[in-house]
């Protein structure tokens, strides 16, 4: 390099009549980035409080903290919790923010905090919404005053992109039979995970377990979908047996709370739950060779269960792993109860129902099948000859709509069990289903398929007609979905007039008027018509599927009488499941106003805690008659008693 | 003359940081060199094998302040080796590029502590001003000025925001004006020569020897670079050269210095030219709360704007590293080298030296 004049350097001079390039500060400030990463802004009502910023947070500054003021709804899946950050501790790293399923969490462009005040550097985020007096127009803000409760509105930084998210938003495709084809038969229309599926689904989990606060049996959900994730069906299987033991129903009929509640739902699709614990239970040939449960050590207690349904399922099975005994007694020739005759075999055919019931009776439960109580044994001989008695009979008998000549329709629950464990049913080729609920959707889908096999090739016409309109129609989106895909006819908003017959006497169709409203001021049920509007439907079948009521025949007068129920017309039972009626214990669709397996399930457990309180309690009375003083007895009963009670 | 024991540092203005050399020195004369490190040992490497794949991340960026860079980059790379992920194509532009602003910046930082501490406080302003252009653009792109935490295992965390390129475009165009500037003012100086040449003079079979790696092998004349030995990111995909020196001292070590920043900048436009321009910008990694990598172990190595930079990480299959350990430049750069090469120089030389070679002290102890 050739020598530079010892003057060169002289050329920075001209610097000298620039701009200072500095600012002054605090009377001109730099104006951050549009991302960037500043103290923290949440919208509580978006916030699940599901906590997922908490575990991601790598230096562990942020807690979730119970805010009394805040509502939980643990159905929908939101906490009454709310992230703290501890800005001791934070990184500004924004992982909490990519990490947060609702989108709530965001950063802004703040970042000067200025007090004297440590305590002040641990911080519940709140919104604009919330937090009016925080964050101030730009004209009002002073960087004097910068602190966390004095902030710029509208200042929002490095936001939550569902684009760049940590989690996987979108759930792995389901394989299913498609509609044209799965309308022809009564081939089971989900084909079900394979192992790639199961363990990418699995994966989704963020294990937050908003889903265990909303299942009502409190399944242990995020541990057997890890266990689904690492590979290990047996053990996931196992974990689901602790809190259900109908995994292979639960698994394909399951009304799924916990899907409601999951956090990923709420920008994306939720966790597949039920399809999971259906993979877990169909990956396991043989639960009886390859499960390790054991029923407990045998007490010589026995208890009576009117219903093989999965209250009655649950509850034998429950009391089994106490080491008590129990005897179900059910009319139909197999177990499932409600289950066995309501589900069409597409959605759930009998080897998955008989593969649960097996295992249940390979512990050592007791079946009487074929066995109607009232009719077969005597109500009043069970009591005696048991310990305990569990009623989980569930709504066996099919409301009618008793419009004129209404008793020429066929009711819903004698079609579906007729399809299911007896004789198909025939079919028209112009059938109306009159119900909105899922059993309808189940009429009306196991009618399509009727058709289609007893008339192949013609065409064939179902409709259903619903006092609810389309938005509060009591079916699932899914189950009204499916039934759209396979070409069933809806008619929401239309009741039942009159069945209309022709001369012969056969009938012709439905007269239907216009809903007014179907609920009344006080949310209770109690439709209203426009009666000047009116509609003829064609058809020459009527399936009535309005809904179910219990038969409670098989009570003695004296014993029904002491059964007292709720305002919804339900069994009272205690918070132990024991009714009015000493012994007696109740559960399922006629205690519980979800009508659905798993709540069925749950209250199972808690008749089974509940019974086995009872015997325990029992025993001590007896002991207490039988043996020695009293004094001494009660010193050894005192402590035991208390926490019993 | 009397042997003397000096303490240079860790308070001291010509030192680079929480770093310290022990000199015996006789006058004026250094007769022996022992550098002391560990005033800054945080355990990275230990804090590393507690946290999950992905909580790691926003941690490796902090083990060299200066430019942090490069550690989420061969962090990532890590990660992606070991569970077989594949960077989309414009993702591995978009970390071409970020990593070549980040060589410009750290150089231009490297710039303002040489220069301040030899006394041209001009140059260093500028530096240090150019620097903050620069990681203004880092704040645009990531969210924040220093610790960007934006290189995540799979690609990078966000795409470019709208009109990003253009901003790349003028803010480099700045800094390159100034660049005579630099070079009347610096660079050409003759008291900086008269300060810089001949001083800290390494051949290139002792750099070898002794692990030199970046400028400090290059300026003896070995076109020492991982960029272009394997090639990672998008550094394939352009054309570029290697700037060298052959004298192996100071001066030829800052000039490489000088002519990398100039390369890079020119890099940047080529890469921006033939960057795709819509796509993916990452592979989506599993779950980060279930991630768990296949057990093995890698190797992987990239050019910081310091020289090598090398991780080796193990995993056990479970769902955090079971061991990590970084290669860093800085390692043989601030001990074994700059222990032979302070040997027989004088006093006032030792910062001159210890800035030539570039040492960042965060990155000897992890």
């Amino acid at each position: 390099m050739s020598k530079t004049s010892f003057l060169n350097p002289f050329k920075a001079i001209k610097y000298l009549f620039e701009k200072p390039k500095t600012l002054r500060y605090p009377f001109e400030l730099k104006e951050p980035a549009k991302r960037y990463r500043g103290f923290h802004l949440n919208d509580w009502d978006k916030c699940t409080g599901c906590g997922n910023c908490a575990d991601i947070c790598p230096n562990e500054a942020i807690e979730m903290i119970k805010i009394p003021e805040i509502e939980a709804n643990l159905a929908e899946g939101r906490k009454n919790e709310r992230p703290q950050i501890d800005y001791g501790r934070c990184c500004f790293c924004g992982l909490c923010v990519d990490i947060c399923p609702p989108g709530s969490l965001t950063l802004t462009r703040d970042y000067l905090h200025i007090h004297f005040d440590t305590n002040t550097f641990k911080f519940i985020p709140k919104d604009e919404k919330l937090d009016k007096a925080t964050f101030v127009p730009t004209e009002e803000y002073s960087v004097l005053k910068a602190s966390l409760s004095h902030r710029k509105q509208d200042y929002q930084g490095f936001s939550p992109e569902l684009e760049y998210a940590l989690f996987e938003p979108e759930r792995v495709k389901m394989p299913q039979i498609p509609p044209e084809k799965r309308k022809l038969s009564f081939i089971e229309q989900v084909i079900g995970y394979n192992k790639d599926e199961a363990k990418q689904e699995a994966g989704r989990c963020l294990e937050c377990k908003l889903c265990e606060d909303a299942c009502p049996a409190h399944l242990k959900i995020s541990e057997y979908i890890d266990a689904i994730y690492r590979d290990k069906p047996k053990e996931s299987l196992e974990k689901i047996y602790e809190d259900n033991p109908i995994p292979s129903i639960c698994g394909r009929i399951c009304m799924k709370h916990c899907e409601d509640a999951c956090s990923l739902r709420i920008r994306g699709d939720a966790l597949a739950i039920r399809w999971l614990k259906r993979y877990a239970a169909d990956q396991i040939k043989n639960f009886k060779e390859e499960l390790e449960i054991h029923p407990g050590k045998p007490t010589g207690k026995k208890i009576g269960i009117i219903g093989a349904g999965p209250s009655g399922l649950s509850l034998a099975y429950f009391l089994r792993l106490q080491g008590h005994k129990a005897i179900v007694y059910d009319e139909l020739s197999g177990g499932g109860g409600a289950i066995r005759i309501g589900p069409p075999k597409y959605r759930l055919p009998l080897e998955a129902i008989d593969k649960d019931v097996n295992y249940i009776e390979s512990l050592g439960v007791e079946f009487k099948f074929n066995t109607k109580v009232g009719r077969d044994i005597k109500f009043e001989e069970m009591l005696n000859d048991n310990d305990a008695v569990f009623i989980g009979i569930g709504n066996t008998v099919s409301f009618s709509t008793r419009v004129k000549n209404s008793e020429k329709c066929i009711l819903a629950l004698d079609f579906l069990k007729d399809n299911k464990i007896g004789k198909q049913r025939k079919v028209g080729k112009e059938v109306i289903v009159i119900g909105g609920g899922n059993v309808a959707m189940d009429v009306a889908r196991e009618t399509i398929r009727l058709q289609h096999i007893q008339y192949p090739g013609e065409k064939v016409i179902t409709k259903t007609v619903s006092l609810e309109d389309w938005d509060e129609l009591p079916a699932t989106e899914e189950e009204v979905e499916e039934a759209k895909e396979e070409d069933v006819q809806f008619n929401p908003a239309w009741g039942p007039k009159e069945v209309v017959l022709d001369d012969s006497g056969n009938i012709k169709g439905l007269l239907c008027r216009k809903v007014k409203s179907v609920f009344n001021e006080q949310g209770r049920f109690s439709p209203t018509f426009y009666e000047d509007k009116t509609k003829f439907l064609t058809g020459d079948m009527i399936i009535e599927a309005i809904g179910q009521r219990a038969d409670f025949s098989f009570l003695p007068d004296e014993l029904s009488d002491k059964l007292e129920f709720t305002e919804r017309r339900k069994v009272k039972v205690d918070e132990n499941g024991m009714t009015s009626i000493p012994k007696v214990f109740a559960g399922g669709d006629i205690v519980n106003i979800n009508l659905d397996a798993v709540t069925a399930i749950a209250d199972a457990k808690v008749a089974a805690q509940g019974i086995d309180k009872f015997l325990k309690r029992q025993q001590q009375i007896i002991s207490k008659d039988v043996i020695g003083p009293k004094s001494l007895e009660s010193k050894k009963y005192n402590g035991k008693e208390s926490v019993d009670d | 003359m009397r042997e003397l024991e000096l303490y240079f540092g860790p308070q001291h203005l010509g030192m680079v940081g929480n770093f310290s050399i022990t000199l015996k020195v006789e006058g004026d004369r250094i007769l022996k060199a022992d550098a002391n490190p560990g005033y800054l040992h945080r355990g990275f490497e230990k804090l590393i094998e507690q946290r999950t794949w992905m909580q790691n991340f926003p941690l490796v960026c902090r083990i060299n302040v200066v430019e942090p860079d490069h550690m989420e980059l061969i962090y990532s790379m890590g990660v992606e080796k070991l569970a077989g992920i594949e960077v989309p194509e414009r993702g591995k532009f978009i970390r071409s590029i970020y990593c070549e602003l980040a060589r410009v910046g750290s150089h231009l930082f490297g710039l303002w502590a040489y220069s301040n501490m030899l006394g041209f406080d001009t140059v260093a302003n500028w530096a240090m001003y150019h620097r903050d252009l620069v990681l203004d653009l880092f704040e645009e792109l990531t969210g924040a000025r220093v610790y960007h935490i934006y290189i995540r295992p799979g690609g990078v965390r966000r795409d470019f925001p709208e009109g990003f390129e253009d901003k790349i475009v003028k803010t480099l165009h700045t800094i390159g004006s100034k660049v005579p500037d630099y070079n009347a003012t610096f660079f050409e100086n003759r008291l900086f020569e008269k300060r810089a040449k001949n001083i800290g003079k390494i051949t290139c079979e002792e750099a070898k020897k002794m692990g030199a790696v970046g400028q400090a092998i290059r300026a003896t004349g070995m076109k020492y670079d991982i960029r272009k030995i394997e090639p990672y990111a998008a550094y394939d995909k352009v054309d570029w050269k290697v700037p060298t020196r052959e004298d192996g001292d100071a001066y030829s070590r800052i000039l490489v210095i000088r002519d990398e920043m100039i390369e890079s900048v020119y890099m940047i436009f080529k890469l921006l030219d033939k960057m795709p321009k819509k796509g993916d910008v990452y592979t989506k990694t599993p779950n980060p709360f279930k991630w768990r990598v296949p057990a093995g172990e890698a190797y992987v190595r990239c050019e910081s704007s310091r020289g090598e930079l090398g991780l080796y990480i193990v995993s056990d299959g479970g769902d955090k590293p079971y061991r990590a350990h970084f290669r860093t430049p800085s390692y043989s750069h601030g001990l074994t080298i700059l222990e032979k090469v302070l040997e027989g120089e004088s006093i006032a030389d030792v910062g001159n030296i210890m800035m030539s070679l570039y040492v960042v002290a965060p990155e000897i102890d992890r």
